[in-house]
């Protein structure tokens, strides 16, 4: 129990004591004071954001990797900062669910399942062991599933949490059974010992590897595993839609990266063919079927299907290309502030109006005209159109994508971004050009809604122009 | 002085603009900060003759450097030669006219040239860029305003043309991206990767690569440019939008094309451009037979000059696949003289509209007797889009015309015949048009009470005509400013 331990588990630890801060703070607060709890929440979500930058392990020693519990948990400087890029997307996603869950009850329970499941994605992404792998997966996908089903009264939300959890406790079975393959052939759990174990070309483990990658696959909803997105995305409270894209998509996709990439990379010439075709399908079905969507949080849900399928392109530059890691890190930063961004406006409007087609978005800009330019920044970062950071972060995606030559992939994400900016520009045509007899109202922005929209722009509007922001990520992928 | 400030005066201007609070205050912003840009380019193209009268024989003048992107080698780096600046004068211009054209927006006056300065920003950015990812990224930055600015304050089929434009150009930039990373992945220079436009052109890419990436870049920017068969997004785009939108679309918009073909595709890949180039002069052709016919059976006057600039820039398009360094010069002076000659047009075709209400050629007549000022603006537009001599056209399309027979081959000469033959057609329509219109008995009762030009409308045919008289009658500053730039595309072209 020296310092180190500490500083290296901090991140878990923190959040485990906020868990039992809350747990208390139930018990405390019998009066169901909302106002109170709730700003008692933010100022500790802020402050644990606040923590993961300070007292980090000393790198400096040469030290590249903290290995703890034989080898059960580890953490890297890359792992460090993919936690606090979680942390912040997590400080605003409790901002933004503010005005619903001030109206509701159960407040302290909302708080303590989303950081269950945050803790368990923590976990996900420092494991160094199959078992932890797995035990870690159940504690960040199951606390989502109840998350869905916190709109009680709505019939949409406990058929979301329903989809979820039979989707993910199949692809769990699944992927367990990859894992037993995996343990039956090499005789080891330990990522370190496995990856010795591992033999090129024998049939079992690469079926393993299969059924590894369909498991995770589910979980980042790439096509076909991707039928229980578009009705949990719908279903579920918005707030608990945006965790879900944002914190349970983005940890899928760095332990995605990792674990193809630190675990198997001895059958990248088999994975990366595979991968080269989902990705394909992915952005094109993901695109196609967003064109058909009515309703905006359908619409998103299949817009992340698709822009998952990018995200991975910039697993195509194989093990040597560093920019490849750098370009998804990158990517999902803008993407947590993008699509919070466009979660926040459409969390309000929800929660003012219940209103989520497309068509009752129509004539938007008449009486709202800031939030109007909150979506059109948001969306055209989504879409990938300069200035917005969107642009950055797919240009280099495609081009890590086609750093190992592979053109055809690169012309498929090309063309579908026509596709995407096709139904991006729907929304914007919307809100900007159609007139509507009954617009929605003006709507009243609550101070944390508008400090997340403001933070989301600020961020969509600088972290591209700042090659900064870049270079710095790209540090950690360098050495 | 910082060639930035070219970039930074639109982007100041459209801060400016966000945080003013009358339309009044708007319009002035927009106003002034375009004459600054204007003035900037002037000094500009001045302080640049002079540099190269005392000798300066760099390629590119004023130029800065800035890493941006580290490790993927992407810089910030711009520099001009004669080619850009003619084409920022262009652009500094038809800003200027466009703005004065807009005076009387007032439906989401704030948000409509703040648009208008943000398309602007664009095109400059693209103009001085030597580097390919900063070049792509301005050329993005231009789509998505034209799609709000046809969507919100255009006319007929609105929702449909921004629409299809923004989808096209789009999809022309798509185009783009995949040539652009494939040279970049197949460039080598001092054992990186890079999108340096100056390196690249010292170091070739391998005539395999060429191959492949040439169609790509060349039809990315074909689209841009309405390139045969990319112009469907033009004639709809152009007569959707709003007067001062159809004047960028036409004026400037089309020319970043016209540019990239040339600055990027033909520079960079000079191979593949000769082994392409058949396909280049027959689409040309093409397009400029096609264009100037398809015009011959429109009504609408928006229409008209639309398809009538898919024709003119087919002569663009023509001058590029020539490949001989007088064609390219036209090719450059035709881009520059069709921007002026078609945001005169437009200019002149959305003030006549916001009187009588119609674009229907059928619907008008006699409109010189009670606009005179407007109606002589139309015709001389008119016969400078036909070539009258003395005007920009004709000392544009002569020059390609006359680089166009320097190529021995029948298909081009074939093609040079089309297209000097289209000229007549254009004399049809143009004509007929401005007979109807113009001349005549007024035929509608409600146009005996229109009022002629206001002084904003004035200022900006006036200084749009400026122009165009000074390329027709005395060409040779154009092309004295020109040919530098075009030798150095064909010292690339024939030194294989």
């Amino acid at each position: 129990m020296d310092k180190m331990f500490f500083q290296m588990m901090k991140p878990e630890l923190i959040l485990t004591g906020l868990i039992f801060i809350f747990l208390i703070a139930k018990i405390a607060n019998r009066a169901e004071d909302n106002k109170k709890f709730l700003l008692f929440a933010n100022i500790l979500l802020i402050l644990n954001c606040v923590a993961g930058f300070v007292w980090t392990p000393d790198w400096s020693k040469g030290l590249m990797q903290g290995v703890l519990f034989d080898n059960m948990y580890h953490t890297t400087p890359t792992l460090i900062l993919e936690k606090n890029i979680l942390n912040f997307a997590l400080v605003l996603i409790s901002f933004l669910s503010y005005d619903w869950l001030n109206r509701g009850k159960n407040t302290s329970e909302f708080y303590m399942l989303l950081l269950s499941s945050q803790l368990g994605m923590f976990f996900l992404l420092s494991s160094g062991n199959f078992l932890m792998f797995f035990l870690s997966m159940e504690l960040a996908t199951i606390p989502l599933a109840a998350l869905s089903n916190f709109d009680l009264d709505r019939p949409k939300s406990p058929e979301a949490a329903f989809k979820s959890i039979m989707s993910s406790a199949f692809a769990s079975a699944i992927m367990l059974f990859g894992i037993t393959l995996i343990y039956g052939t090499t005789g080891a759990i330990a990522f370190s010992d496995v990856i010795n174990n591992l033999m090129p070309g024998s049939p079992l483990q690469i079926m393993g590897f299969v059924f590894i990658f369909v498991g995770l696959a589910f979980k980042l909803s790439l096509v076909p595993f991707h039928l229980w997105t578009a009705d949990v995305y719908e279903g579920s409270p918005v707030p608990v839609t945006a965790a879900l894209a944002v914190l349970s998509k983005g940890t899928f996709i760095f332990v995605f990266a990792s674990t193809l990439f630190t675990v198997f990379p001895v059958f990248f010439g088999g994975w990366e063919r595979m991968l080269m075709i989902s990705i394909m399908i992915t952005i094109s079905f993901g695109n196609f079927m967003a064109v058909r969507q009515n309703n905006l949080k359908r619409l998103l849900a299949f817009s992340s299907i698709a822009q998952m399928g990018y995200l991975l392109m910039g697993m195509m530059g194989g093990p040597d290309y560093a920019s490849g890691p750098t370009a998804i890190v990158y990517f999902m930063v803008i993407y947590v502030f993008s699509s919070l961004a466009m979660f926040a406006v459409v969390a309000l409007v929800f929660d003012r109006t219940g209103k989520d087609d497309i068509s009752d978005y129509k004539g938007f800009y008449q009486n709202n005209k800031l939030l109007s330019w909150v979506v059109a920044i948001a969306l055209f970062s989504l879409a990938g159109i300069p200035p917005t950071a969107g642009f950055f972060g797919k240009y280099f995606l495609l081009t890590a994508g086609a750093a190992r030559g592979d053109y055809y992939l690169l012309a498929v994400a090309c063309l579908n971004m026509i596709v995407s900016l096709y139904y991006y520009l729907r929304v914007v045509k919307a809100i900007f050009i159609d007139k509507s007899e009954t617009p929605i109202e003006k709507i009243k922005v609550g101070t944390l809604n508008a400090t997340t929209m403001a933070i989301c722009c600020a961020g969509i509007l600088i972290i591209g122009f700042s090659g900064d922001v870049f270079e710095y990520i790209s540090g950690f992928f360098m050495n | 002085m910082s060639l930035t400030l070219l970039v930074l005066i639109p982007f100041l201007t459209a801060l400016f603009v966000i945080f003013c609070r009358t339309n009044e205050q708007v319009k002035w912003t927009a106003f002034i900060g375009s004459v600054a840009q204007l003035g900037t380019a002037l000094f500009m193209f001045f302080d640049y003759t002079m540099l190269r009268k005392a000798g300066q024989n760099l390629q590119f003048l004023y130029e800065e450097n800035h890493v941006w992107f580290k490790s993927m080698n992407i810089n910030y780096h711009i520099g001009v030669d004669g080619i850009a600046i003619a084409m920022i004068l262009l652009t500094a211009l038809v800003v200027v006219a466009g703005v004065l054209v807009s005076w009387k927006v007032e439906h989401h006056t704030k948000e409509f040239f703040l648009l208008l300065v943000l398309l602007s920003t664009g095109a400059y950015g693209f103009f001085i860029s030597l580097d390919l990812f900063t070049m792509f990224f301005f050329l993005e930055l231009a789509v998505i305003p034209k799609f709000l600015l046809i969507g919100i304050w255009g006319s007929g089929r609105k929702e449909y043309s921004a629409m299809k434009l923004a989808l096209m150009l789009m999809g022309g930039s798509a185009l783009v991206l995949i040539g652009l990373i494939i040279v970049y992945f197949n460039s080598n220079v001092n054992g990186q990767h890079t999108y340096d436009l100056i390196a690249l052109s010292q170091n070739k890419v391998d005539w395999q690569t060429q191959l492949i990436a040439f169609p790509f870049l060349f039809a990315g920017f074909g689209v841009f440019t309405a390139m045969f068969p990319f112009h469907t997004w033009a004639p709809d785009g152009h007569s959707s939008a709003p007067t001062a939108a159809s004047m960028f679309l036409a004026g400037i918009s089309m020319k970043l094309g016209g540019y990239g073909c040339l600055r990027v595709a033909v520079y960079l890949l000079p191979d593949a451009a000769q082994h392409y180039s058949w396909i280049i002069i027959l689409l040309a052709a093409i397009a400029i037979f096609y264009g100037s016919f398809a015009t011959m059976m429109q009504k609408d006057l928006k229409y008209i000059n639309a398809y009538s600039s898919v024709s003119h820039c087919g002569f663009v398009i023509l001058g590029i696949g020539m490949l001989t360094k007088t064609a390219i010069t036209g090719a450059v002076m035709q881009m520059v003289s069709h921007g002026l000659m078609t945001a005169l047009f437009f200019a002149a075709i959305g003030m006549i509209y916001e009187r009588t209400h119609t674009r229907d050629v059928a619907k008008m007549g006699g409109l010189l007797k009670v606009i005179p000022f407007l109606s002589t603006i139309f015709i001389i537009a008119g016969l400078c889009s036909l070539g009258l001599p003395g005007l920009s056209g004709f000392a544009a399309e002569m020059t390609v015309f006359q680089g166009a027979w320097q190529r021995p081959e029948t298909y081009a000469r074939l093609a040079t015949v089309l297209g000097c033959a289209s000229i007549v057609v254009t004399a049809v329509y143009i004509l007929r048009a401005s007979g109807k219109v113009i001349m005549g008995p007024i035929t509608d009762e409600h146009h005996k009470h229109i009022t002629d030009a206001k002084w904003n409308e004035r200022l900006a045919a006036i200084l749009l005509l400026v122009a165009i008289l000074a390329i027709g009658t005395a060409p040779f500053w154009l092309t004295d400013l020109l040919n530098p730039g075009s030798q150095e595309i064909m010292n690339q072209i024939t030194a294989r």
